[in-house]
């Protein structure tokens, strides 16, 4: 089997709110340059294009065909979708890359989160017969699993203000970031509730946004990247949707990807994790000890580019190798209610 | 730059599902003011019942009567209702394990105020008076240890229909805009792209080609020249016109891109690839940022155009 690695990477700034459609091609166009300019490649250069995002976000059917656009698909390329996170996508093209039909490929995810309400939006991923029906918004949900967690003492409040106030501070290096600064944890926990027991600051922003990474294979890497990211584990997996089935309090799933990964000996993490609590929950669940660095860009809570922000996670560990800052990282991206389904993505450095 | 035109979009419909048969007798009895579980591979009693086992992925067919009330494992507080959530005043979400059960269901409880929630309150169903078989025959719970109202006679559910109502703001791109705005004027407005030259009419926010923005605009006539067409003989909900009509591709002139878009004043067997046409705009006070201020096109009585002048717009 042939080493594939992560060796280039670019996002847009995470904003409240853009101008742009929600095709996300005024998004997506500049990153494109970015990292194929980066990398000394033209569009030619790649073997394989791999999207994630979504219709219910963009609010129109095949919003991902017109993003298509920015790619400037003419002579035809090989493409492809997931309507999910785009890290969901990079796994496609990570076996693509492995099954040696192409040496090179580009991966993407957008989403403009602000053209709808989010909050009713993320009902739609939810069981279409007993659950989504009624409604439920995604901090409404979150706020059960955060109580539930509060109640077994897995963490409290000021716990999870503790880790707001660190993503923002971590924050202040990431020019990109959407939510930066230095906050006081009593100061944060002065604020009202916005779901009990919910603050603002335990949730992520609506963000718009995108981010890509360019995946290539064995020598092809190294003559593109001076410190090539080597994936050495990339697994997912997924527990069942109905939450009420199962322990809250945990992840599953998350510990299984984390396993079969190899998570031992990471040095920084990038977590996909939308609300406070879900941070703890997933350092715990992933075995990360306090001697790893987690999300030094500030993470989700500093900007939460829907269907982009996993895959972001991964190239923003990525890039903590490609600088040479570290050896052994790990990206983690989420989807489905409730942390229901992980992805896990162990990257190295060799010398 | 101005910001780009914007306008809501309200985006609705029904998703209409078969039950089958485990979903079915679970939604069946909610009508019946009944709440129906399923045994799991393990012995667990699931409500709302899982069709399969979520961890042997066995088929689960026996189904268990369970209480209507039950006990709060988890709860968070919406001070302010979200559209079409169970409750239009301050509520909170709960997982609640009903008594005879091992999981717990999702549902709102209506309990008034956050301090009157714990985790363990003792709730109840509080039934919906018309019941059609779905999760909403449960109107909500209440904070009660008394049992609901008794179950009654009803017959069974094979369908369930779930309308879905969401909102955008759906924004025009930089390079849609003009064209929009030169529409309301009644003029227009294409994007040439500055690598291959290529003349988009409507314009794309990239060249599919060259994957640019498109940064030149220039102004058509209302011209243009048939490319390909059809006869529509179908009826179809939303139709304007009666069938037979001509639906054609107008390729305006000096434009790379053919639009589809009605013809008339001309027999549908009468047309031809190749006819030279012109735009019948509505009048001036009914225009908008819309494509539908042309009427239609009509032929322009100009000989037809030969094959090689828009054999590569086809
Ligand atoms: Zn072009």
């Amino acid at each position: 089997m042939r080493d594939v690695a992560v060796v280039g990477f670019a996002q847009t700034p995470c904003v409240r709110e853009t101008d742009g459609t929600t095709n996300g091609v005024e998004m997506l166009v500049p990153i494109f340059h970015e990292v194929l300019g980066s990398l000394g490649l033209t569009k030619s250069d790649i073997g394989f294009w791999c999207s994630g995002s979504s219709d219910y976000l963009a609010g129109r059917a095949f919003s991902f065909v017109s993003a298509v656009d920015a790619i400037g698909a003419f002579p035809p390329i090989m493409e492809s979708h997931v309507e999910m996170d785009a890290a969901w996508a990079l796994y496609e093209a990570w076996v693509k890359l492995l099954c040696g039909e192409v040496d090179t490929a580009l991966v993407y995810g957008f989403g403009k989160s602000s053209a709808g309400q989010l909050r009713r939006v993320m009902a739609m991923q939810l069981d279409p017969y007993v659950v989504t029906p009624l409604w439920p918004d995604s901090l409404g949900l979150a706020g059960i699993q955060a109580r539930m967690g509060i109640e077994a003492g897995l963490w409290d409040e000021r716990a999870m203000a503790s880790v707001a106030a660190q993503s923002r501070a971590a924050a202040l290096s990431n020019p990109l970031a959407q939510l930066s600064g230095s906050f006081e944890v009593d100061d944060l926990l002065a604020a009202e509730y916005v779901v009990d027991p919910l603050r603002r600051h335990d949730c992520a922003p609506i963000t718009d946004g995108a981010a890509t990474i360019v995946l290539a294979a064995g020598d092809r890497a190294r003559e593109l990247c001076e410190r090539p990211a080597w994936i050495t584990g990339f697994e997912h997996r997924v527990d069942s949707p109905s939450f009420g089935t199962r322990d809250l309090t945990t992840s599953p799933s998350a510990v299984a990807a984390g396993k079969a990964a190899g998570a031992d000996g990471i040095e920084v993490a990038e977590l996909h994790a939308p609300f406070t609590h879900q941070e703890i929950l997933l350092r715990q669940a992933l075995g990360l000890g306090d001697d790893v660095v987690v999300n030094p860009s500030g993470g989700v809570l500093a900007g939460n580019p829907m269907f982009a922000a996993g895959l972001a996670r991964i190239g923003e560990a990525a890039r903590r190798v490609h600088d040479g800052t570290a050896s052994k990282v790990l990206g983690h991206a989420t989807s489905g209610p409730l942390l229901q389904q992980n992805l896990v993505c162990v990257m190295e450095g060799r010398a | 730059m101005t910001k780009p035109l914007s306008a809501p979009l309200d985006v609705g419909f029904d998703y209409t599902r078969s039950t089958g048969p485990t979903l079915g007798r679970f939604l069946s009895d909610l009508r019946r003011r009944k709440v129906t579980g399923i045994r799991g591979s393990d012995g667990r009693v699931h409500v709302p019942p899982l069709e399969y086992d979520p961890v042997t992925a066995e088929r689960l067919t026996e189904f268990v009567d369970v209480a209507s009330t039950g006990v709060v494992r988890g709860w968070s507080w919406i001070p302010e209702p979200l559209e079409a959530q169970p409750l239009d005043r301050p509520f909170a979400w709960a997982l609640i394990q009903l008594d005879g059960a091992d999981t717990s269901l999702l549902h709102a409880v209506d309990a008034g105020s956050p301090d009157r929630m714990s985790t363990g309150a003792r709730v109840r169903v509080r039934w919906r008076a018309d019941r059609v078989g779905a999760i909403t025959d449960i109107e909500c719970f209440e904070l009660s240890d008394e049992p609901s109202d008794e179950p009654v006679e009803a017959d069974d559910v094979t369908m369930v229909t779930t309308p879905v109502h969401l909102h955008y703001t759906h924004s025009a791109s930089p390079t849609e805009d003009p064209f929009l705005r030169g529409l309301m004027d009644g003029r227009l407005i294409a994007q040439r792209c500055p690598a291959c030259e290529k003349v988009y009419f409507p314009p794309r926010p990239a060249c599919p080609t060259d994957g640019v923005p498109t940064t030149d605009q220039i102004e058509l006539s209302d011209r243009g020249t048939i490319t390909t067409f059809c006869v529509v003989n179908v009826p179809f909900l939303g139709q304007r016109i009666p069938p037979p009509y001509v639906s054609a591709y107008v390729l305006l002139d000096g434009a790379d891109i053919p639009f589809l878009h009605l013809l008339l004043g001309v027999a549908p067997e009468d047309v031809r690839m190749g006819m030279r046409v012109e735009a019948v705009w509505k009048p001036r006070e009914e225009w908008g940022p819309t494509m539908q201020n042309i009427d239609h096109f009509r032929p322009s009585g100009e000989p037809d155009a030969p094959f090689d002048s828009y054999s590569q717009h086809l």
